[in-house]
C-alpha cells in the first residue's frame, strides 16, 4: 500500500484510534455489514476476540471454510449485499480458495478476511503460513496484504468498493496477526477511494442509439441476457422486462441470468446453451439481431464458436470491457452498467416507437416451441427426476419467497429447466466454476439473509456429500433449509457424458456406498424423509415445506435418465440432441473435438 | 463472426502505468501466463516517486482479438492506471539496451571492436581477452549486432527488453 493514511483524510478532527481487530469490525459496520460467515483459528483470534465483545455483527460459524465462502455467495446473491467471510491463515485460507474462484467466475461480490502470520514471520514457513495473496491472486478480483495498521481501515473500505463496483467479485484482505493487535487510526468509507479503479458504468449514448437502429430494423431479434442484469439490481430486471415487452422481442436467459425476465412470460424462450431449450438455441442460431446484456458468450452458451449465430448483428452490453470480443466478435460493443444501459435503451425505444414486424419470426419460434423439448417419457415404476421437480414446482407455484440453490450435475440443469424463476435473486447456482458442494451452504447463506423464505437446495446424491457437514450449521442456527436430493445413484452428468462420448465405459461414476440420507439428517438433528414412489411425492414435499428444521428429502429417481436437450461439446446450436432416441450427430470428427472439451 | 485462429499474428508494444506496490508485477505476469498470452519482453521501473507510479513496457504478439483482450484485461487490474497500445496509437520510439560480453584474442578481438564501432556500441569493460559492449537501439539492431558477435566470441548477453514512448507532444 502506498498512500499514507494521513494523505487520504481531509478532516481536522483526530481520527479515533483502536486495535486492528476493532478497526476491521468498525469498517465492516460502516460498510453496512451485519452478518459474516467464518471459522476461527490462531491467526484471526484477535478479530474473534473483538467479535465476542460486540453485538453489531452476527457471526455464522460454518463447518468448513469452503462453505463459508459459498454461504456468503448465497447471502450476497439473494440479498444484493456484499458477502463477508472471515477465516484463519494457512489451511483456513486455502480451504476458501474454491469458493473464491466460484465467486470470481460468477461475479459475486465478496470480501474475504484472512488471518496471516505476524509480519516478521512472513516468508519464514511459519506455522500455518501460506502465501495467501500469492495463492489467491488469480482466484480473486483483487487482494491486499495489510502490513501497516495505519492502512487497515482504508484497505477494508477499498476492498468493499472493489468487490461491489464494476463487475463484482471476491476480494481478499490478508491480515497479519500483529497488525490485528496494533493500534491505528480509523477512517470512514467516504475518505477511502481507490486511486486507480474507476469502472465505466455510463454507456456511450451514441452506441445506444445505434443499438436502437439495429433493433428497429430487426426481423428476427432476440434478447440474450445473463447474470449481469441480476448483479445490476432488481430494478434492472424490472426494466428489462419492460424493454422486452415494449419491443415484443423474444428473450432467453443464461443459467446465471434466470429470474431476470419472468419465466412465465410468453416472450420467454427458456434457458439457452448446452442444456437450453430447442427454441432458445435455434432462435439464437437463426436471429438477425442479438442483444446480449450482462452475459459473456461462455462456451456452454455458444457451443462451437465458428458456427455460433452466423447471420446476426450482435450488440453486447457489459460492464467488463474484457468480456466483449473475448470469445465471439460482436458488432456493437457497449461498455457500462446493464441496468443503466437497459434504462437508456428503453427510453430511446419508447421515444422512437418503432414497430418491427415480427409475426413470421414468432411463427417460426412457435414452431420450434411446439417440439416441446423438455418433454420426457413417464413410467409408473420409477420416478423421473423431471417429474419430481414438476411436483416441487407445483408446490411452490405462486409463492414469491422461494429461493432455490443447486449442486452441480444433471439435477442442476433440470432445476434450471423445470423450476419457475419469475424474479431475480431467487436462483443460486454455481455456473462458471460448476462447484459440487455449492448448494447447501448457499442455501444456508440465503436463509440467513432471508429469514422466513423457503430455501431449497436441489441436490444430487454425489454433490451433497461434498459439503454435507453444513447440516450442522443449519441445525445450530435453526435454519429450516431443505435439501431435495434427486438420487439417481450416479454422478449422473458424468455418466451421461461417458454414455454419449466414452463408449458407455462408466469409470468411477457410480455412487457406491451411499449413506442412508434419512438417518444422516436425523444424526445431524434435522429431519430426513425418503420417497420411492411417485404417489408419495406431493405428501413428502408438503411435509418438507412445513418442516421447521433442516430437512433432507431423498428422492429415488430413475438412474438412467439423461438431461436433454443437449448440445454435445463441439457442436453448434442447430445440432441439438433432443432425447435418448436422437443420434443424429454422430460425425466422428465433431465427436473427437467435443470429447476434448469439458 | 468468423473463426479466428487463422488471423495474422501482430506484434504490439504496450505502455502500462501502475501503482508501485508489492505484487503488481505478479498480477501482470499472472494475467499473461493464466490466459496464455505471449510476453516477448517486459521492463519495469519506477517513473514517479511522488505518486509512486511505475511504468511497464510490454511487448507481446497475438491475433488482433488477443491483442485487444490484452489491453482490456490489463486495464481491469485494480492497481493499473493506464494502458496504452503504442503500436495502435501512432508513431512511437522503442529502444533496448544490451550488454554483450565477447571473449577472444587476436584477429577476432580486433574484428569485434571494429564491428562495435560500426554499430556505435561502447566498450564499458575490457581485459586483454574480453570486452563488454554496451549497445542501445531497436531490438532488431541489437539482434543484428549479436548475430555478428556470435562467431567472434560472444560469451554472455544481458538485454533489458524494450522501453518505448510515443513520439510528439502526446503523453500517457
Ligand atoms: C468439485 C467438483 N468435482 C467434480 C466435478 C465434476 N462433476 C460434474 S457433475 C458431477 C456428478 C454430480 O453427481 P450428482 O451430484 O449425483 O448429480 P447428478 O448429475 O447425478 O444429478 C461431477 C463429478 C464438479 N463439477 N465439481
Ligand atoms: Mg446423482
Amino acid at each position: 500500500m502506498t498512500t499514507t493514511a494521513a494523505a487520504t483524510t481531509e478532516t481536522t478532527t483526530e481520527p479515533k484510534t483502536m486495535t486492528g481487530a476493532q478497526l476491521v469490525l468498525e469498517a465492516l459496520v460502516d460498510q453496512g455489514v451485519d452478518t459474516i460467515f467464518g471459522y476461527p483459528g490462531g491467526a484471526v483470534l484477535p478479530i474473534y476476540d473483538a467479535l465476542y465483545q460486540q453485538n453489531r455483527i452476527k457471526h455464522v460459524l460454518v463447518r468448513h471454510e469452503q462453505a463459508a465462502v459459498h454461504a456468503a455467495e448465497g447471502y450476497a446473491r439473494s440479498t444484493g449485499k456484499v458477502g463477508v467471510v472471515l477465516v484463519t491463515s494457512g489451511p483456513g485460507a486455502t480451504n476458501a480458495v474454491t469458493g473464491l474462484v466460484d465467486a470470481l467466475m460468477d461475479s459475486i461480490p465478496l470480501v474475504c478476511l484472512t488471518g496471516q502470520v505476524p509480519t516478521h514471520l512472513i516468508g519464514n514457513d511459519a506455522f500455518q503460513e501460506a502465501d495467501t495473496t500469492g495463492i489467491t491472486r488469480p482466484a480473486t478480483k483483487h487482494n491486499y496484504l495489510v502490513k501497516d495498521v495505519a492502512q487497515l481501515a482504508r484497505t477494508v473500505h477499498e476492498a468493499f468498493f472493489v468487490a461491489r463496483n464494476g463487475r463484482p467479485g471476491p476480494v481478499v484482505v490478508d491480515l497479519p496477526k500483529d497488525v490485528q493487535f496494533a493500534s491505528g487510526p480509523y477512517y470512514g468509507p467516504e475518505l477511502c477511494r481507490p486511486k486507480s479503479y474507476k469502472p465505466q458504468t455510463e454507456p456511450d449514448h451514441a452506441a445506444i442509439e445505434r443499438a436502437i437502429d439495429l433493433m428497429a430494423k430487426a426481423e428476427r431479434p432476440i434478447f440474450y441476457t445473463g447474470g449481469g442484469v441480476i448483479n445490476s439490481g432488481p430494478r434492472a430486471a424490472e426494466m428489462l422486462t419492460e424493454l422486452v415487452r415494449a419491443t415484443g422481442f423474444p428473450c432467453t436467459n443464461t443459467l446465471m441470468g434466470l429470474g431476470a425476465f419472468p419465466a412465465s412470460d410468453k416472450q420467454f424462450l427458456g434457458m439457452l446453451g448446452m442444456h437450453g431449450t430447442y427454441e432458445a438455441n435455434l432462435a439464437m442460431h437463426g436471429c438477425d439481431v442479438m442483444i446480449c446484456i450482462g452475459a459473456r458468450f461462455d462456451d456452454r452458451v455458444t457451443g462451437k464458436t465458428s458456427e455460433f449465430s452466423p447471420n446476426s448483428k450482435k450488440i453486447h452490453v457489459d460492464i467488463d470491457a474484457s468480456s466483449i470480443n473475448k470469445n465471439i466478435r460482436v458488432d456493437l460493443p457497449i461498455v457500462g452498467d446493464a441496468g443503466r444501459a437497459i434504462e437508456l435503451l428503453l427510453a430511446a425505444w419508447k421515444k422512437r416507437a418503432p414497430k418491427p414486424k415480427l409475426d413470421a419470426w414468432w411463427k417460426q419460434i412457435e414452431f420450434w416451441r411446439a417440439r416441446d423439448c423438455l418433454r420426457y417419457a413417464t413410467t409408473k415404476d420409477v420416478i423421473k427426476p423431471q417429474y419430481a421437480l414438476e411436483r416441487l414446482r407445483a408446490a411452490i407455484q405462486g409463492r414469491d419467497d422461494v429461493i432455490i440453490s443447486t449442486e452441480v450435475g444433471q439435477h442442476q440443469m433440470w432445476a434450471a429447466q423445470f423450476l419457475p424463476f419469475d424474479k431475480p435473486n431467487r436462483w443460486l447456482t454455481s455456473g462458471g466454476l460448476g462447484t459440487m458442494g455449492y448448494g447447501l451452504p448457499a442455501a444456508i447463506g440465503a436463509q440467513i439473509g432471508n429469514p422466513g423464505a423457503l430455501c431449497i437446495d436441489v441436490a444430487g446424491e454425489a454433490s451433497i456429500l461434498m459439503n454435507i457437514q453444513e447440516m450442522s450449521t443449519a441445525v445450530q442456527y435453526r435454519l429450516p433449509v431443505k435439501v431435495f436430493i434427486l438420487n439417481n445413484q450416479w454422478m449422473g452428468m458424468v455418466r451421461q457424458w461417458q454414455q454419449l462420448l466414452h463408449g458407455e465405459r462408466y469409470s468411477q461414476s457410480y455412487s457406491e456406498a451411499l449413506p442412508d440420507f434419512v438417518k444422516l439428517a436425523d444424526a445431524f438433528g434435522g429431519v430426513g424423509m425418503r420417497v420411492d414412489a411417485a404417489d408419495d411425492l406431493d405428501r413428502v414435499i408438503a411435509e418438507m415445506i412445513a418442516a421447521d428444521k433442516p430437512c433432507i428429502v431423498d428422492v429415488t429417481v430413475d438412474p438412467n435418465e439423461n438431461c436433454f436437450p443437449m448440445i454435445p461439446g463441439g457442436h453448434a446450436h442447430n445440432e441439438m440432441l433432443l432425447g435418448p432416441e436422437d443420434h443424429k450427430s454422430q460425425d466422428p470428427s465433431a465427436r473427437e473435438e467435443g470429447m476434448v472439451l469439458v | 463472426m468468423t473463426f479466428l485462429s487463422n488471423e495474422p499474428i501482430e506484434r504490439h508494444t504496450f505502455a502500462v502505468l501502475v501503482d508501485n506496490e508489492p505484487g503488481v508485477l505478479a498480477r501482470v505476469i499472472g494475467l499473461f501466463s493464466g490466459r496464455g498470452y505471449n510476453i516477448e519482453s517486459l521492463t519495469v521501473a519506477e517513473v514517479d516517486p511522488v505518486k509512486q507510479l511505475s511504468r511497464i513496457t510490454l511487448v507481446s504478439s497475438g491475433t488482433r482479438m488477443v491483442i485487444d483482450q490484452i489491453k482490456v484485461q490489463l486495464d481491469r487490474l485494480v492497481p493499473i492506471h493506464t494502458v496504452l497500445d503504442l503500436t495502435d496509437g501512432g508513431a512511437f520510439v522503442e529502444r533496448e539496451l544490451a550488454l554483450v560480453k565477447v571473449l577472444g584474442t587476436g584477429e577476432h578481438r580486433v574484428e569485434a571492436l571494429r564491428i562495435a564501432g560500426v554499430f556505435r556500441a561502447r566498450v564499458i569493460d575490457s581485459t586483454t581477452e574480453s570486452f563488454v559492449f554496451e549497445l542501445t537501439g531497436s531490438s532488431q539492431k541489437l539482434d543484428a549486432f549479436i548475430d555478428i558477435m556470435r562467431p567472434l566470441g560472444l560469451a554472455e548477453l544481458s538485454r533489458t527488453g524494450a522501453a518505448a514512448i510515443s513520439r510528439g507532444t502526446a503523453t500517457i
